[in-house]
């Protein structure tokens, strides 16, 4: 810890960043408004796949980089899971370096153009700003900046490699290519080491592409990002279930010294009330990965999908808003969210919720789904709902839903999302019976060292976590890749 | 990829085909499946596992033709190759010395039997097996299933070969015959929700194999969900095989027909560009 501080402080000492301070009172700086990210027409954008938020011109970036006061101890870096050199990014901008900008977020983040779209920047960097912490002022636009440095750098077609440490030869596996699996690879294969990156699905990415949508993470971006990664030496192995394909034995008589799990909360949660197996009910994943990994909507591609005019789906988080705006561009008259808190307790981005209410999305918060009606052949017609109250706070420290009794009335509905929450996919604890697991089938790690209760398996993310963010995901692996570079070094030692 | 090695016709609308995977081949147990994906623009189906060789690192499907993407599978040659296969999938089957398993498996249900034919021959039970069809030419793996089995039953719906009647007339036959201590059941749903129906009666314990809808295959859609003994399961990650006499199979019969419109359009569709 000591060295990243002085590491900050030196490049913070740079003449270059002297002289930017210098450059403008901060007075100037902090007189100015935040700028406001461009967006597309929300009754354009409900109509298709192009991207809500369009990205700050490089004028506007500038502008904002300015309003950075480049403070000497940086507390917005405390706030970002993966330690990004936020003040060094930003200065570049403000410099008009903008491809040094990009190198700075590489340092860290193997995604920067993910997590500056995906991140909740306002729980995170964004609300440890000097301006939200010290001036009450509206921080700066951390999270608008890092989308802005990464696309240009796309954009300018010269995206820069980062540099790896020379090869070791020593072989290991990163299992799942979701944001937890593909940043402990990035970090792996810096650190000098031979990455093979595992994934069940046929594409790389995980649930940024098969769960967030196009709208929101063009699957193009994650694209290029990847192809980054490939230029680094990493390996990617598709259509590959490790512990079904192949066995963890296996894999180490191929030479694989050490694993990192990141396979994800996929098992989606149901409530369990009746009439929820009715045609027409999906899981949020299932409705997400129709259209986003598998095109359903195109009717090029070949897997179907079922999307009425009148669409509920139930939960307050980020999927629920990805799902009930995807019903609305699947052609939805009416796309409502049936949530059983209220607005202050929805556990989505507060920028999520703006964008679907823009959009025309129908919230009935404080209403809980009890039973489901299906037509003669079995599709979903209608839904018993009932109104809720909120009473004391629960374990989650947010005031618990309470029934009213006799609130219940039927609304009509032809398709049904639900998304309450997903649990561990089984796959890997299934195959490893000594690994330790919680009762929830979370995989238990030291938090120092993201490593299992078998030494040389480490995991991170959502299969930790139980259901997280991207950018937790994310630091899990940076921290994992850390601990089994220390893990492997020392093994070597002792040889 | 996975590249075909051998396809056979075993009727206009079933055909085998022996695929290069050789990392599957070794894994794979009786009772797993596949994912297949055809092609950049295709749609991943889940597909039983008939046998397997793990020295030649061979996988062998049997496939019967009732939309785009089984069609399509059926037109490739051999050399050609399958542009996404990922397994084995699904719990494997729990093979253990019973005495005497009825083994009763209609249409290409037959080929995910097999195998379990054998591993419950080879664990030392007495198998009786009833291969059913609508007509002669469906029944297949005839020779195979004799090899494993104690004694092969043929049913016909018309007569055409074997028995005129039912799975389930087969069945009874056999129960009430001689001391059945298993079941094992596959086939389109509904036969085996008769099939199912039947051996309740006898109190005979029943497993049965489940075809359902599938995307990943790996737990993360759920859209294979059904209902066992009035709890939901995912047939992916919790089956393919369940108690047979816990299985809802109205409801599984009903999720089957849930894209039945749209995958019958997109096949006539399909049929016409391939035909003209």
């Amino acid at each position: 810890m000591e060295n990243i501080i002085e590491y900050l402080k030196a490049e913070r000492a740079q003449d270059w960043r002297a002289e930017l301070r210098k450059s403008m009172k901060a007075k100037e700086r902090t007189s100015r408004e935040r700028v406001q990210m461009p967006e597309e027409d929300p009754f354009v954008r409900n109509k298709s796949k192009i991207e809500v938020n369009i990205g700050l011109t490089a004028e506007a970036a500038v502008l904002e980089a300015q309003r950075c006061l480049d403070c000497p101890d940086p507390t917005c870096i405390t706030g970002c899971p993966v330690g990004i050199n936020i003040p060094k990014f930003i200065k570049n901008i403000e410099a008009k370096n903008f491809a040094g900008a990009a190198v700075t977020l590489k340092e860290t983040n193997a995604l920067p153009a993910v997590c500056g779209r995906v991140c909740p920047q306002e729980k995170q960097c964004e609300i440890v700003c000097f301006y939200t912490i010290k001036l009450n002022k509206v921080p700066v636009a951390i999270g608008h900046l890092e989308r802005f440095a990464a696309d240009w750098e796309r954009n300018s077609g010269k995206m820069a490699i980062p540099e790896t440490e020379k090869a070791n030869n020593v072989k290991v596996a990163v299992i799942g290519s979701g944001p937890a699996g593909l940043a402990a690879a990035g970090d792996l294969a810096k650190f000098g080491y031979d990455v093979t990156v595992f994934e069940a699905l046929h594409e790389i990415g995980g649930v940024l592409k098969y769960g967030i949508p196009e709208f929101r993470l063009p699957n193009e971006l994650v694209d290029t990002e990847i192809e980054v990664m490939r230029k680094m030496g990493i390996k990617f192995r598709v259509n590959f279930i490790v512990g079904k394909t192949a066995s963890f034995d296996d894999l180490k008589k191929e030479g694989f010294q050490a694993f990192f799990v990141g396979s994800g909360a996929g098992l989606p949660r149901f409530m369990n009330i009746p009439g929820e197996n009715y045609n027409g009910i999906f899981s949020s994943n299932e409705y997400l990965t129709r259209v986003n990994l598998m095109n359903a909507a195109d009717p090029e591609f070949d897997t179907p999908v079922i999307s009425g005019n009148k669409v509920a789906v139930i939960g307050g988080g980020n999927t629920a808003m990805d799902s009930v705006r995807m019903a609305k561009r699947l052609g939805a008259d009416e796309s409502m969210i049936i949530y059983r808190r209220s607005e202050v307790e929805m556990p989505a981005r507060v920028e999520e919720v703006k964008h679907a209410k823009e959009e025309g999305i129908i919230f009935m918060n404080l209403h809980n789904p009890l039973e489901y009606y299906a037509d003669e052949n079995g599709r979903v017609k209608s839904m018993k709902i009932q109104k809720m109250e909120l009473g004391e706070p629960d374990a989650s420290g947010r005031r618990r839903p309470v029934p009213i009794e006799g609130s219940e009335f039927i609304v009509d509905v032809d398709t049904v999302v639900v998304s309450v929450g997903v649990s561990p996919n089984p796959l890997i604890p299934a195959a490893l019976s000594d690994l330790k697991c919680t009762d929830w089938g979370t995989i238990v790690v030291d938090k120092e060292t993201m490593q299992s209760s078998i030494p040389e398996i480490f995991a991170g993310g959502d299969i930790v976590r139980g259901g997280a963010t991207v950018i937790l995901a994310m630091g899990d692996g940076r921290t994992a890749a850390a601990g089994m570079h220390k893990y492997i070094q020392e093994k070597i030692k002792a040889n | 990829m996975s590249k075909i090695l051998e396809k056979e016709f075993f009727s206009k609308n079933v055909v085998k085909i022996v695929l290069d995977a050789p990392e599957i081949a070794r894994s794979r147990k009786p009772g797993h499946f596949v994912i297949i994906k055809m092609g950049e623009k295709g749609e991943r189906i889940p597909l039983t596992i008939a046998s397997a060789d793990a020295e030649k690192g061979t996988v062998t499907l049997v496939i019967q033709k009732v939309g785009v993407t089984s069609d399509k599978l059926s037109r490739l040659e051999v050399g050609d190759e399958v542009t996404d296969v990922v397994g084995p999938l699904g719990k494997a089957t729990h093979l253990e010395n019973v005495g005497t398993v009825l083994c009763a498996g209609g249409g290409v249900g037959v080929a995910p039997l097999l195998p379990i034919v054998e591993g419950l021959k080879k664990a030392g039970n007495r198998v009786v097996t009833i291969l059913a069809a609508r007509t002669k030419d469906l029944i297949i793996l005839e020779d195979q299933m004799r090899e494993y089995s104690d004694e092969v039953i043929i049913m016909t719906d018309d007569g055409s070969y074997g028995t005129k009647g039912l799975v389930t007339a087969g069945m009874e036959e056999v129960i009430n015959r001689e001391k059945v201590n298993m079941s094992v059941v596959i086939g389109p749903a509904i036969m085996m929700k008769f099939a199912a129906l039947t051996t309740k009666k006898y109190n005979i314990e029943t497993v049965a194999s489940l075809n359902t809808i599938m995307v990943d295959g790996t737990g993360m859609c759920g859209a294979c969900r059904v209902s066992v003994g009035g709890k939901t399961k995912f047939v992916c990650v919790d089956g393919p095989e369940f108690d047979a006499h816990q299985v809802d199979f109205d409801e599984m019969l009903s999720r089957l027909s849930a894209y039945q419109d749209q995958e019958s359009a997109a096949y006539q569709k399909y049929l016409q560009t391939v035909e003209a």
